[in-house]
């Protein structure tokens, strides 16, 4: 997929709803008195979301994975590629606006995420009012009630300001929001995170009915392997901006192929003991260069044990190992 | 004689909308060379628990009652200066945040050497090479060039490990981990569990190892404290509490733990309602008004602590009803297959 | 189970069987609190009333602010009218002349605070000072608020090439001495001020009607840092960016999202705005540049009585505790509105 090449014209595939092709977004940093130096946040990825389907993406702090999600939703200008959304290219201000309605957001903090000086009906009633949803106010109140139990909020609750609510339910008004304009998809990113486990386990399987009941795809963005490997059918690793391997969730987690996606999984802790003690761990050498200055060739090659001198020369492109198993390394 | 020994500490922070209880009757042991594990969400009481060890606490929280004892020496009562004998030397702490626990204006030399002249009795060039010497304990690269280099040149791992490498410079008898991996990266949080563990392996010291996740738990703890809105709900061994829970909470907190090893797709089973406001403590089990299980007594009073198996306590009206917990601590039962 | 048997069940037999029956939803329910649901402008205001000295500060504002604006209506005396009998009177002392009116039963508006070296009534003088020096800090109050909003939320959303500009606008104009430039204005605008039809400038003198539009030009610099440091920060926050993601116009971000939070600030700004304000227009005036004869101002009348400090010392000390109250007050409740409406005291 991603090795197709760029200079033949892209044709969309009916059977994905969002197609990424060769996305790149860069950042100018000033890193002196009149010098700016590109911070390559993502770097020529491609990938594509079935409909229905939920695509995990993982990786360390600073990958990218953030980026290419608000990149998608074009919340950042991208450098250059393409989006395709239901077989329409993103890139006119008519496509803009109704793509704005169709993908929506759930963002990492329950706190900063919400307004704190708008009650719940007013949050959860943004998309509504920006995008004219209602005919009277007693629909928009019907709207904003329906929306609240699709969450499992108390309704009672709407006048309520979210400071007063615990993380948990500020990440249900902030998932709320996101399905006020009826949206077919969803970045998730770092939904979970900021909560607890016993919250976490409440929220993923809040999302999972929701994609269930209302046909939803998600983009999902986040650290923690096992919350990913749970949701996702499918799960991307990135590494300082280059996608590393792509597979299917079992698979990668079971059978990872590539050295980074080796070393990522057996460095995730299992809750259980005598598995923990048993457990192999291949601990990686090093920290993860600044994405200011990502090693030529490979970005993974300064910390990978099986580093050759190809590795140096050239960035190695994704291509498929087994059926529905991408990964980018020369040694496979 | 324990290394540590906590009795029924409660600690409070007095607010201007009332007294939050943090830390509400917690009691534990910690032996040399052993680490502790203590788990628990946020406001359960754990951090607490280690700043109240180390009277660290911040206004308007202190020690309201209870007994703190090191080496048989009671530590609650003690004043500042005493204190500071034993902070740094003879127990040290390192913080989640690794950037905002170290100075920016001065290099890590001087912060290191500092911890260093602050306990011992060497001089400037002997503190040196002892930094550098602890530098390269904990794995640092040209140590040397390292120790004028500031806190912001660091990467968020490397600077951890200097966290590690002041915390140690004394050789402390107890060294207390408040989440030190929790801002790190999977990877860089495996380097450094596994640094925590070498150097407790070299040194013999005891680690109080405070998180919320249960991988890490189960990764290094060899005992394990589950805390819940400042209340103990289960003590024992690391094996004890991962496969013979003896609390509603633990059962539902490794209930909801998505299973990397799984196959299929089996549903999470979550803990319904909400964390309880510390302002409104119910006057029962913290935990009765999430529990599905709760009995009208669990919400009327708290469940004292019992034995549940030989090296066990946990403090749930279920295994009192079920007739599974004693007052005596029973004998050690041969482990199961 | 024969080993647990061995156990010795701690629970007495005593203990009712019934409350080991399950609790039901509706007890598990009643042990959760919710907090009452409040509005951060009534948690703020809320705060601000358990806040003793601001309270007090309050009501001293108040206070002052009734009696300078009531009192002149009905006092019998007016604050230009002299009497050369009743010169450097102490406070609740008769002129020869009233004191015969009293004899004959003519009953006297007392000088409460005494009379000056014209025998004009102390007590209103000091009281149109006092109006004065209010009517300076409201004014300059508002002028921050307009200006001050308007340009930092401007600034600061935009961001960029415009926010470059208009920084280094307010930094030339932070830079420049306010004492100086109102000599130079009133000196300046002198001619045009007498010649005024208009009889308020004209009432006001060159100086006064200086003092005031250097307020306004000058003053509204640090609402403006401020306002655009918060929407600066305020355009970091995820709320802004889900907004974005929604579709919204920029228009209705700054609507909706940053001027709601930038309430603090602006309340906290303009309240610190006007004892500086009051406290500059004394100055200048006490240095002869304030308001012109015969309008009194806290300023000049503590100027005048300097000449004769050793034998009326109560001409000095009337106007000066007025400045002191007043400046001290505002401060405190400055202080008080602070620490309700900060975000980051909040838990």
């Amino acid at each position: 997929m991603a090795t197709e090449s760029t200079a033949k014209a892209f044709t969309p595939d009916p059977e994905f709803l969002l197609q990424v092709r060769n996305l790149k977004e860069y950042f100018p940093i000033t890193t002196g008195f009149m010098k700016t130096t590109m911070l390559k946040a993502v770097d020529d990825v491609s990938f594509d979301i079935r409909k229905g389907e939920t695509l995990g993406l993982v990786g360390e702090s600073g990958c990218g994975k953030t980026t290419i999600g608000r990149t998608i939703l074009q919340l950042y200008k991208p450098t250059a590629g393409e989006i395709w959304f239901k077989g329409k290219k993103i890139d006119s201000k008519e496509s803009l606006r109704e793509f704005r309605r169709q993908a929506q957001m759930v963002f990492q903090d329950p706190y900063s995420s919400l307004n704190p000086r708008m009650t719940v009906a007013d949050i959860v009633a943004e998309p509504i009012d920006v995008h004219k949803m209602y005919t009277n106010k007693k629909d928009r109140e019907a709207r904003i009630h329906e929306l609240m139990n699709l969450v499992g909020l108390n309704t009672e609750h709407a006048t309520r300001y979210a400071h007063e609510f615990s993380g948990g339910q500020r990440q249900r008004i902030g998932i709320a929001r996101a399905l006020a304009s009826q949206p077919e998809f969803i970045v998730c990113d770092e939904p979970v995170s900021a909560l607890d486990v016993s919250i976490q386990a409440q929220v993923i399987n809040m999302l999972e009915d929701l994609q269930a009941r209302l046909g939803l795809t998600y983009l999902f963005i986040a650290h923690d392997i096992s919350v990913v490997k749970h949701i996702s059918n499918r799960i991307a690793v990135m590494y300082l901006g280059h996608m590393m391997e792509l597979a299917s969730a079992n698979e990668l987690t079971k059978h990872p192929v590539h050295p980074y996606t080796v070393s990522l999984m057996s460095a995730v802790p299992i809750p259980d003991p005598k598995v923990s003690r048993r457990q192999q761990r291949i601990v990686l050498k090093g920290d993860v260069p600044s994405p200011l200055k990502v090693p030529e060739g490979c970005p993974f090659r300064p910390r990978c044990e099986r580093a050759t001198e190809a590795c140096a020369k050239t960035c190695p492109a994704m291509r498929e190992v087994a059926p529905g198993h991408f990964a980018a390394c020369h040694n496979l | 004689m324990s290394l540590l020994e906590v009795q029924d500490l409660h600690t409070s922070f007095f607010t201007s909308a009332g007294e939050v209880k943090a830390v509400n009757g917690l009691s534990f042991r910690l032996e040399k060379g052993k680490v502790l594990g203590i788990v628990g969400e946020s406001g359960s009481g754990k951090s607490v628990t280690a700043y109240s060890v180390l009277q660290i606490l911040t206004h308007p929280g202190r020690i309201v009652s209870g007994s703190i004892r090191f080496r048989d020496e009671e530590l609650v009562g003690k004043s500042d200066a005493e204190m500071r004998e034993i902070r740094g030397n003879k127990i040290s702490i390192i913080f989640q945040d690794p950037m905002t626990s170290l100075n920016p204006t001065f290099t890590i030399g001087n912060q290191l050497e500092e911890a260093i002249l602050l306990h011992t009795n060497r001089n400037k060039k002997q503190a040196e090479e002892r930094a550098v010497e602890m530098l390269k304990l904990v794995g640092i690269s040209e140590p040397e060039k390292r120790i004028r280099q500031y806190a912001y040149e660091l990467s968020g791992g490397m600077r951890q490990r200097v966290m590690i490498a002041m915390a140690l410079a004394c050789e402390p008898d107890i060294l207390i981990a408040d989440e030190p991996t929790t801002a790190l990266d999977v990877t860089i949080q495996a380097q450094i569990l596994e640094l925590i563990l070498d150097l407790q392996k070299k040194m013999g010291m005891a680690v109080i190892m405070i998180t919320h996740d249960m991988g890490v738990i189960a990764q290094i703890c060899d005992e394990v404290i589950v805390m819940y809105a400042g209340s103990v709900c289960e003590r024992g061994t690391a094996d004890a509490i991962f496969y013979h829970p003896c609390h509603e909470y633990t059962k539902g907190l490794m209930r909801s733990i998505p299973d990397m090893n799984d196959d299929e797709k089996k549903k999470l089973i979550p803990i319904a309602g909400t964390p309880i406001d510390l302002l409104h403590m119910p006057p029962g089990c913290p935990f009765a008004p999430r529990c599905d299980r709760a009995m009208k007594i669990c919400l009327q009073e708290k469940a004292k602590e019992y034995w549940v198996g030989h090296n066990h306590l946990s403090a749930c009206w279920q295994n009192i009803r079920d007739g599974i917990c004693s007052t005596e601590r029973p004998e050690e039962e041969e482990e199961e297959a | 189970m024969s080993e647990k048997k061995k156990l010795k069940n701690p629970l007495s037999l005593q203990i009712d069987p019934d409350l080991f029956r399950e609790a039901t939803e509706e007890e598990k329910k009643q042990q959760v609190t919710m907090r009452e649901s409040i509005s951060f402008m009534r948690d703020a205001l809320r705060r601000l009333r358990k806040n003793k000295i601001a309270m007090i500060s309050l009501f001293v504002i108040i206070i002052i602010a009734l009696i300078a604006f009531i009192v002149p209506t009905f006092y019998p005396y007016t604050y230009t009218k002299q009497d050369v009998t009743a010169q450097n009177l102490g406070p609740f002392q008769y002129s020869a002349k009233e004191q015969m009116k009293i004899d004959k039963g003519i009953s006297v508006f007392p000088h409460i605070m005494g009379t000056d070296n014209l025998g004009r009534d102390y007590a209103i003088r000091v009281i149109y000072g006092t109006r004065i020096s209010l009517l300076v800090g409201i004014f300059s109050a508002l002028i921050v608020i307009i200006i001050g909003i308007f340009y930092g939320s401007i600034s600061g959303f935009f961001g960029g090439k415009v926010d470059m500009v208009m920084m280094r606008i307010v930094d030339i104009i932070y830079s420049l001495p306010d004492v100086l430039i109102v000599i130079l204005l009133s000196v300046a605008i002198k001619d045009w001020v007498s010649t005024s039809k208009s009889e308020l400038i004209a009432r006001l003198g060159a100086g006064m009607v200086s003092i005031f539009i250097v307020f306004g030009l000058l003053y509204w610099v640090s609402m403006a840092r401020q306002v655009r440091g918060q929407v600066l920060s305020i355009k970091q926050q995820e709320y802004v960016l889900a907004s974005r993601a929604i579709g919204a116009s920029p228009a209705r971000i700054i609507r909706k999202h940053m001027i709601p939070n930038c309430v603090s600030v602006i309340i906290i700004i303009a309240a610190m705005q006007i004892p500086s304000a009051i406290f500059t227009e004394s100055f200048l005036s006490f240095l002869g540049l304030g308001v012109s004869v015969p309008m009194p101002s806290l300023g000049s009348l503590a100027s005048e009585a300097r000449t004769a400090l050793r034998s009326y010392p109560y001409q000095l000390i009337f106007p000066a505790l007025a400045i002191f109250l007043i400046v001290l007050s505002f401060n405190l409740l400055g202080n008080g509105l602070r620490d309700a409406f900060d975000p980051k005291l909040r838990n």
